[in-house]
């Protein structure tokens, strides 16, 4: 078991070194200058004050050392938990920046993910080998599937939101509240998080059902099952069993989309102007603010490592196979 | 897994149905309960916002609000400056004169004296009251290198105050217009508060909890919005007998403008101050949304957008090609195909409509271009550009091939359509232009260090004088690094006297002025340092659900401008909200 989890740890920590170096290195060799379009926003128009201000903010920045020297800063800030100053939002500090914003990622990518796997899963679970429901739900979720996130969060908010009107299309709660614990507010954070919530949930409940329809109809077909049901075993039980197994190959599943819905989720909040994650990354990059994308993206990367982590322990949990072979491996 | 699945099942089926039961609109009205007493502004702290009394504006801000510093006029939170940092004056682009602002009135007392008499009565939000010391502080503050307006003080020899109430500023160089300039731009901060911050703090602190004078301040921020909040004891009501409607101001930062489209049409904004491809359908149409005017153009003028020429480079170096180039420019197609005539074409001189009296005609009708591809090949001919291959574009007098690239933000779609546009028509009077579209920021590098052909700019806003206009042409001398003006690199020792030379004309002599920019006209036109295109609207659409009486060109309604853009409010901004009636009344 320690060895297990020694490799699994090491495997972590090496892909955690090299997402935060290619992490550090991509904004680098974006072309275009942060100080210089920080300064010409500047609009100052006296070339011997841009001259000072370039030179003070370059210093500021550390943006005058050699890169080498950047990196080896880099790790030293990282370990000390600073992550810097924003760039484009000078000058506040990236980590409060991020702070502020993670609530809202969170409050949508945890539940949307959980939620629509659970769902997913039960669902294609209960279609397989269902004539009628078959024949609605799987084309219904292989078009849920396909459709890219943006374009289904598009057309929510202009049904719900602009046609309709039922649901808000920007902010994370209403532009005439402020924060407070009152029923009225929780509420509208709810109301504001639906829409947002519902795109993420649709398209990745369409794949997880999907794939456990058929892995519930390869299980189905197995061995141990035609045994089951020569025994005379009821064909709940005979399900149930086909469920259990039908499921690891999903959590798997669940470990390799991580990546995939957390993409998914920032260009969701984008649409929704949803307070997260999302803008922040998207401005950040058309501002090369190096330091707010270096930030948010170890907070990506950080998060989707431990969610790995975490399912690689659940795998452990529910897969006694897998505790056998370790238990092997050591003997 | 099965349990587990049991329970969240009815949990989420819960969240949607409480979800959708709070639907019905994104703005609530709230309930009568919560509406505050009139007399009460120390207690009105509502957790929710009356909307009859809220403003919601947006178009400013894309992101968080990133500090409170006035000092920071590009990028502080909205509201900042002109809400609740004001300035020593305010200027009326229409009437085309300063109005005392916290200062009652200015003169110049000398050829190099200028004195401000401020205004009685004046405090502080935290109720200290506010006096010439204050001023002086101010300005002083520009002493510090790395402050926006520290060049003031190359020729700016001393401020004192005389007494509470009296500031003399003391020129080494009378720079009339410029100092108009700096009246109504620069924020005045509390000393009493300000006094010990170090040069670092004053350029880079957020300064959390500001304390001016305005009519406004801060109620609370989120990441995607500033709440303002009205002070019933602003000087201004009895001084100026003028108070904003609003008693809350919510602006919001709309990550894009589709999502500021959505918020209109939801009437869940007032204002909008995003560039809205298509509002004048909207504007036709019964959506309850207004602009300026309810025809072409729609939009009051704010800048001027140029074609440049980087003149360092062959052929954009050579006068007449640029003259030609200009010729071959349809921007007729421009303001109707890509625009939907949401802007206007711009006159020769680019001057905007506010700037009109200061057009030569003279000149204009005999040195001016317009769109005319014959007239463009003939000049590409007379100059000896001729076309030797038969590929259908003219070559270098020495036979070499001409290919340039217009450059243009990715992203910037109207300006990415315009490119094309005029890469199409330049084609016919048979110049090869390639539109390309770079990342801003790679833009702007390549910008700074000459590194283009061709790109279109617009960065000189609405002034009080032509002077910034001129000054952004033609400042010398070019630096290797062409940061904020003169991105052409045009090189000409008299246009750039001339500019300070207008620069020194006070600015009540008209005729003075004009003389001097007619010679600028004159240099502009033979010369063709940058080709002016079109004017970009002051891009304002208001919504008349809870809010009415908006600018309009049209019949009594206010003339002044509906923006939160930054440095606008002390240009009718602030006036257009002191305008508002409440839709309902």
């Amino acid at each position: 078991m320690r060895r297990y989890f020694s490799r699994k740890l090491l495997i972590y920590g090496l892909t955690f070194f090299v997402a935060v170096t290619v992490n550090w290195m991509i904004p680098r060799f974006m072309p275009g200058d942060p100080v210089a379009s920080m300064v010409a926003r500047a609009n100052v128009n006296k070339p011997e004050a841009v001259e000072a201000m370039r030179a003070y903010y370059t210093g500021l920045f550390g943006l005058d050392q050699p890169l080498w020297q950047q990196y080896a800063n880099f790790w030293g800030a990282l370990l000390r938990g600073d992550f810097g100053v924003s760039i484009w939002l000078f000058p506040t500090p990236v980590s409060e920046v991020i702070t502020r914003a993670v609530p809202y990622t969170l409050a949508l990518i945890v539940p949307s993910v959980l939620l629509s796997w659970v769902v997913g899963n039960r669902f294609g679970a209960y279609a397989a080998r269902r004539r009628l429901l078959d024949n609605t739900v799987l084309p219904v979720g292989y078009v849920l599937t396909a459709m890219p996130y943006m374009w289904l969060a598009v057309l929510l908010a202009w049904a719900f939101g602009v046609i309709l009107g039922w649901f808000p299309v920007a902010g994370g709660y209403s532009f005439s509240m402020r924060p407070n614990w009152s029923v009225t507010f929780l509420l509208d954070l709810l109301h504001h998080w639906a829409l947002p919530f519902l795109s993420l949930f649709l398209v990745a409940l369409g794949g997880w059902a999907i794939g456990m329809r058929n892995m519930i109809i390869y299980e189905l077909e197995s061995d141990y099952s035609n045994y089951l049901a020569a025994l005379g075993a009821p064909s709940r039980l005979i399900r149930r069993y086909a469920f259990r197994n039908a499921v690891l190959p999903q959590i798997t599943g669940l470990a390799l989309q991580l990546g995939v819905l957390v993409a998914g989720a920032l260009v969701t909040e984008i649409v929704f102007a949803y307070p997260g994650l999302g803008s922040l990354i998207l401005k950040a990059i058309q501002n090369k603010d190096f330091f707010l994308l270096q930030g948010t993206f170890l907070f990506i990367v950080l998060g989707v490592l431990i969610a790995n982590f975490i399912i690689d322990i659940v795998y452990v949990v529910v897969d006694p196979r897998t505790r056998a072979g370790m238990a092997g491996a050591q003997a | 897994m099965r349990n587990r699945a049991r329970i969240m099942i009815p949990l989420v089926a819960a969240g949607l149905l409480a979800a959708a039961c709070s639907g019905g609109g994104a703005t609530p009205t709230p309930p009568a309960s919560q509406s505050q007493s009139q007399g009460a502004p120390a207690g009105a702290n509502p957790d929710q916002l009356p909307r009859n009394e809220t403003l919601y504006t947006t178009g400013t801000q894309w992101g968080p609000p990133p500090n409170f510093n006035p000092i920071r006029e590009w990028d502080s939170a909205v509201g900042t400056k002109g809400l609740v940092y004001e300035t020593l004056f305010h200027y009326d682009p229409n009437a085309a004169k300063l109005n005392g602002w916290l200062a009652e009135s200015g003169s110049w007392t000398g050829d190099t004296t200028y004195e401000v008499k401020l205004r009685q009565g004046v405090k502080w939000s935290d109720g200290r009251p506010f006096t010439a010391k204050d001023v002086v502080f101010s300005f002083e503050l520009g002493k510090m290198e790395t402050i926006p307006y520290h060049h003031l003080w190359d020729w700016l020899k001393a401020v004192e105050a005389a007494d509470d109430q009296t500031v003399t500023f003391t020129f080494a160089k009378a720079n009339y217009q410029q100092w108009d300039f700096n009246l109504y731009t620069r924020s005045i901060v509390p000393e009493h508060i300000w006094k010990d911050r170090p040069e670092k703090e004053v350029l880079d602190g957020i300064n959390e909890n500001p304390v001016g004078t305005g009519a406004y301040t801060f109620l609370s921020k989120d990441q995607d919005r500033v709440v303002l909040q009205r002070r019933d004891d602003w000087w201004g009501k009895t001084a100026l007998n003028m108070e904003p409607k609003p008693r809350y101001i919510v602006d919001i930062a709309t990550p894009s403008n589709e999502v500021a489209m959505g918020m209109l049409l939801q009437k869940g904004l007032d204002l909008s101050n995003n560039f809205l491809p298509g509002v004048a359908n909207l504007v036709k149409g019964n959506f309850g949304l207004t602009t300026f005017y309810n025809e072409p153009p729609f939009m009051l003028s704010a800048n001027t957008a140029w074609l440049v020429p980087n003149t360092t480079k062959k052929p954009m170096d050579d006068p007449a090609f640029r003259k030609a180039l200009a010729s071959s420019v349809d921007v007729k197609k421009i303001v109707e195909g890509v625009y939907g005539n949401l802007v206007k074409a711009a006159s020769p001189t680019g001057l905007l409509p506010q700037w009109d009296a200061y057009v030569d005609q003279g000149v204009v009708s005999s040195s001016g271009f317009a769109f005319d591809p014959a007239k463009a090949k003939k000049l590409l001919a007379d100059a000896g550009y001729k076309d030797g291959d038969g590929d259908g574009y003219v070559e270098n007098k020495d036979g070499s091939k001409i290919g340039l690239t217009l450059i243009v933000p990715s992203g910037w779609t109207d300006w990415m359509e315009s490119a094309r546009s005029i890469s199409a028509s330049a084609k016919a009077a048979g110049i090869q232009i390639t539109p390309e579209f770079p990342d801003f920021n790679a833009l702007v590098e390549q910008r700074a260090k000459g590194d283009f052909d061709l790109l279109i700019n617009n960065e000189r806003q609405l002034s009080n004088s032509p002077y910034t206009y001129y000054e952004y042409m033609f400042q010398l001398p070019v630096q290797k690094q062409q940061n904020t003006v003169n991105f052409a690199r045009y090189q000409n020792e008299q246009a750039w006297a001339l500019v300070q030379d207008l620069d020194q004309i006070k600015t009540d002599d008209a005729e003075g002025m004009k003389k001097v920019i007619s010679q600028l006209q004159q240099i502009h036109l033979d010369d063709m340092p940058v080709i002016p295109l079109w004017y970009n609207g002051l891009w304002a659409q208001s919504s008349t659900s809870v809010w009415k009486n908006w600018p309009a060109a049209a019949g009594g309604a206010p003339k002044t401008g509906a923006v939160m853009w930054r440095n606008w409010l002390e240009l009718g901004g602030f006036e257009t909200l002191t305008q508002l009636q409440p839709a309902a009344s």
